[in-house]
């Protein structure tokens, strides 16, 4: 029988103004095996830590239940408070009576009654649980970026910077990312391209940075200090070591009706190509589905052409396998698709246009060369309508809940660029609210209505027409005046809604990392923990986890680095004891436990068993500790039972289960 | 039958196998029983095999499979997935095995023959072209259609192809002339309520005898949960109706993405409780979640229960089905 102590924790008045603290002492006192019961104002605190340990040396307590907050937040408090009195920490259980408990009910007494509850669950688990002792595991050191945008390309600098070998995998030609496709960055209107590429150059000059571009993370096995990471590097079918980057092969090939992913489909490139002058690696790609050589067999132009013989049709992709200390996500964003918003004429009329193909049409080395013009008929645009807020901020399930952050500030820049090169238009934003905060930010707004003259008008638009004369008839409201209007427009611009790449949902399942139910990846704390990714080991940089702008990706990307420098300057770390084991009496060898097991941690020896006296080999599974985290999809799947979790044993749950069915 | 005899003689005689696993003859003419024959002589006096022999032997090759030599056995269709799967689950070795696939014409019940008003049977013969069954009774013969009296899994039957064997003898007939599902969709349709009492009422003529877990080929565990002291499911004492609900609902729950729906449960039911019916829902859930899937097809397949594909649905998280 164990001897346990239980400690009520008040948190202030979180806990103490919705539980009675001191009805649960007197309640769990009674419990089978509690010796010691008290309450207290912060448990946490130094003086509460040491209530619990002299409770341990006085009463020589084998077990503790602390009734108090998540164990996500104080579990390591109160179990390295344990080993410091000399308690196995692992003999210490959590009763949430915070968040499961006094923040979400409102009456007292029901209230104190699930605290009860909870508690009497966490003493019958206690009652059950044995020392563990964690083991050990060694740290590659070596990083692993996914996604070599802004965010990939920081993260993976200052990972170099601290000295540490780091691979960047980029799915498409050119490292870059949609910052490449910017044309002035808010609040300061530097060209993006200015202040983006020395970084790129820094990435591919830097020898601990190794790019791999139009290459896809395949397979990820491992955990934290030790992650196997199949690479696939897709056929470029040019060879990266002949390639001058002299660019004639793009200038001869003949196909060349392939939208141009980089000027988001407003014109063409060819089937050869590198997506922009700057990319790095100045390497193009063949994109076999456009090239004619790959469709039909005839022509082979580019390799006639290519005065270093780099062309290589027969390329294939290839499958690099690495090893990798941690990984840090910085897959980014796309525009939502506009299907669903039809209002706006988005697919009825060319000059219609999202805010990111507008970055395009102002960026010199855009399909109009920097020139503001309509692309149905080049016309130059007398009238501009911005429309805030496209998908974001959305009610119904036709956009997304949130708030995609960026817009507000870049068609203020927008609006502000086109005020001060061509004041001859006149530019209107329909807006729901301005939201700027930021450095600088609600000032750079500010320029944009009071020098710049742009008309911003709170309320939204209805309906885009397009006219038979090529007009578009604009329908919205002034919400201020409380007045509709109809207005003329040559263009619409859509700030459309962000959203995470669509990749991500993938590259979240092969990573074990959870997303939200907008496919952000979620942080292991909102607040406290919010660019690690709750699985160990993985990291997040830029929008991946949320919407950004430039400088807060860069922030959020150094903090990545910083995390993931901190784990591979670890020369071993301590597994979590709590790994599935099983019992080789009850093992039928059915495989089925390393059918599910997502980490390979399960294999099968054949074992010469001795069975209360029968003895005979027996084909049995065995755990590889270090692999195994816990997760337990074998216990469930096992149907002998032979399988158990140490520390959440089947009938540790079935005990707390029954306490609260009591 | 004679054929069987023959082949497995020689087998014997020239050393391929070192025992012959097949239904000796029971002590009434409807109940020949699974059994190994080492002799010649043995087989001659008691093997049998005609439409009684529902039993499924794969699951003795267990045991079959530790002893010395190779054991010859005889695997009716259905059976042969069950091999197939505990082949997966390295529950029986192939190379211990000689398997002989035998034909089939659908196999007999005796609940059915006895549901047809039959009473006092002492004597049950089957005609050559199993078209008829002439039972004897106290009261005098009567002659049933040999159809009217199959077991329920013959009329569903997945078809008379051997998933696995070395070799094939005698023939076999098309027994299927009812849909597989059309039992659970019946019960599919019925109120929370209505499924409750349905379910409360078969279970409840339950005697936990355990027999449809003995007989279970999925239910191959060397410890079986119910049986083990590590668990406090253990051997409970029948205090409540919701102890048998149990037993079976987690059986059902052990078995699932494993059960080939061999229909032995249902057959050795002394209750005549349906069992198969909780396999079944499983089996018909799986097919429509994950695509169609039948264990014991392909041993090297992946069950959909313990593999997992970026297709997979996830009702939790759509809210639905799909």
């Amino acid at each position: 029988m164990q001897r346990i102590g239980v400690f009520v924790c008040h948190c202030g008045s979180n806990i103490a103004a919705t539980v009675d603290v001191k009805k649960v002492v007197e309640m769990v006192s009674h419990e089978p095996g509690v010796v010691h019961a008290e309450d207290y104002q912060y448990m946490c605190s130094e003086v509460g830590q040491a209530k619990i340990i002299e409770a341990i040396r006085e009463k020589h307590l084998t077990g503790l239940v602390v009734c108090s907050c998540s164990p996500r937040m104080h579990e390591t408090t109160f179990r390295k408070t344990a080993e410091r009195a000399g308690l196995n920490p692992y003999m210490v259980e959590i009763a949430n009576i915070r968040e499961h408990c006094s923040w979400i009910h409102k009456n007292m007494e029901e209230a104190t009654e699930k605290a009860v509850i909870l508690a009497r669950a966490a003493i019958a688990k206690v009652n059950l649980d044995a020392p563990l002792f964690p083991g050990e595991s060694r740290v590659t050191k070596r990083a692993l970026v996914i996604g070599g945008g802004i965010a990939g390309i920081q993260t993976a600098l200052d990972i170099a910077d601290a000295g540490y070998e780091v691979d960047i995998v980029e799915k498409t030609p050119s490292i870059g990312g949609r910052m490449s496709q910017l044309d002035k960055t808010f609040p300061t209107l530097d060209c993006s391209a200015c202040i983006l590429t020395p970084k790129m150059v820094e990435a591919s000059a830097n020898e601990k940075i190794h790019l791999y571009t139009y290459s896809e993370v395949e397979k990820v096995s491992g955990f934290v200090g030790d992650f196997t990471v199949d690479i696939r590097k897709k056929a470029r079918s040019v060879d990266m070591s002949k390639c001058t980057g002299c660019g004639v092969c793009q200038e001869k090939c003949p196909s060349r009706k392939t939208p141009s992913e980089f000027n988001r489909g407003l014109n063409t490139r060819s089937a050869i190509y590198t997506p922009f002058a700057q990319a790095i690696p100045n390497v193009p790609v063949i994109d076999r589905e456009a090239c004619i050589k790959f469709k039909t067999g005839k022509c082979g132009l580019c390799q006639k052409v290519c005065q270093a013989g780099a062309i290589d049709y027969e390329q294939k992709d290839e499958i690099v396998t690495e090893k990798y200390g941690a990984i840090v996500v910085a897959t980014g964003f796309d525009t939502i698709k506009l299907d669903k918003y039809d209002e706006y004429a988005y697919s009825q009329s060319k000059d219609v246009i999202t805010s990111l193909e507008l970055e395009r049409i102002m960026n010199a080395a855009g399909p109009t060369k920097g020139h503001l013009e309509r692309l149905s008929d080049g016309k130059h645009p007398k009238n501009m309508v911005f429309i805030q807020c496209v998908g974001s901020r959305c009610s119904d399930k036709r956009g997304k809940s949130y708030c995609s952050k960026i817009c507000c500030m870049y068609t203020a820049k927008h609006a502000m660029l086109i005020r001060d090169k061509y004041p001859d238009v006149n530019v209107t934003v329909f807006y729901i609210d301005v939201r700027t905060p930021g450095k600088n930010f609600d000032e750079f707004y500010r320029r944009a209505v009071e020098d710049y003259g742009v008309n911003y008008i709170k309320g939204q638009v209805g309906k885009v027409m397009p006219q038979p004369n090529g007009q578009l008839l604009v329908q919205g409201v002034d919400l201020l005046d409380n007045k509709q209007i109809l207005m003329e427009a040559d263009m619409v611009v859509l700030a459309t809604a962000i959203e995470p790449n669509a990749d991500v949902r993938r590259i979240a399942t092969m990573l074990t990392a959870s997303i939200d139910t907008n496919n952000f990846l979620t942080e292991a704390h909102a607040k406290l923990r919010p660019v690690e990714s709750p699985t160990a080991g993985v990291f997040l940089s830029g929008v991946c986890q949320g919407p950004k702008d430039i400088p807060e990706t860069v922030a959020q990307a150094g903090a990545a680095a910083v995390k993931a420098i901190g784990l591979l300057a670890k020369d071993k770390l301590m597994t979590n004891p709590c790994t599935a084991k099983s019992d080789e009496l009850l093992c039928n060898g059915c495989s089925q436990c390393a059918n599910v097991c997502p980490y390979g941690a399960i294999s099968y020896e054949t074992k010469l068993i001795n069975d209360h006296g029968i003895r005979e080999d027996r084909r049995v599974a065995v755990v590889n500790s270090a692999l195994c985290q816990g997760c337990g999809a074998c216990t469930v799947t096992c149907p002998s039972g032979a399988m158990d979790l140490q520390g959440f044993a089947n009938r540790q749950i079935l005990a707390e289960v029954d306490a609260i069915c009591r | 039958m004679q054929e069987m005899i023959n082949r497995a003689k020689e087998l014997l005689s020239d050393g391929t196998v070192n025992r012959v696993l097949g239904w000796r003859r029971g002590d009434m003419s409807y109940n020949p029983e699974p059994s190994y024959f080492e002799t010649a002589e043995d087989l001659d006096a008691n093997f049998v095999y005609n439409g009684f022999c529902g039993a499924n032997l794969s699951k003795y090759m267990i045991e079959g499979s530790k002893l010395e030599g190779k054991t010859l056995v005889f695997l009716k269709p259905c059976d042969s997935y069950s091999f197939n799967q505990l082949i997966a689950e390295h529950r029986v070795d192939r190379d211990k095995a000689y398997i002989i696939g035998v034909g089939c014409m659908g196999k007999l019940s005796f609940e059915k023959i006895k549901e047809q008003g039959v009473k006092g049977i002492t004597n049950i013969t089957i005609d050559d072209a199993n078209e008829n069954i002439t039972v004897e009774t106290l009261y005098g013969e009567k002659t049933l259609a040999y159809k009217d009296c199959m077991l329920e899994r013959c009329h569903v039957c997945k078809g008379k192809e051997h998933q696995i064997f070395d070799e094939t003898i005698g023939e076999s007939r098309d027994t299927k002339d009812a849909d597989r599902f059309a039992e659970v969709e019946k019960i599919e349709a019925m109120s929370p309520e209505e499924k409750f009492a349905f379910f409360q009422n078969e279970l409840s003529r339950c005697i936990r005898c355990n027999a449809c877990r003995n007989v279970c080929p999925a239910c191959s565990c060397r410890k079986c949960v119910f049986d083990s002291t590590k668990f406090d499911s253990a051997q409970k004492a029948n205090v409540d109706s919701f102890e048998e609900r149990m037993f079976h609902i987690i059986r059902a729950f052990h078995v699932a993405g494993r059960c080939t729906d061999c229909g032995e449960c249902s057959r050795v039911c002394p209750q005549g409780i349906p069992l198969h019916l909780f396999n079944r829902k499983f089996i018909k859930d799986i097919d429509e979640f994950y695509g169609e899937f039948q264990a014991g097809v392909d041993p090297e397949a992946k069950s959909p229960l313990t593999s997992f594909t970026f297709n997979d649905v996830e009702p939790g998280v759509t809210g639905g089905r799909r």
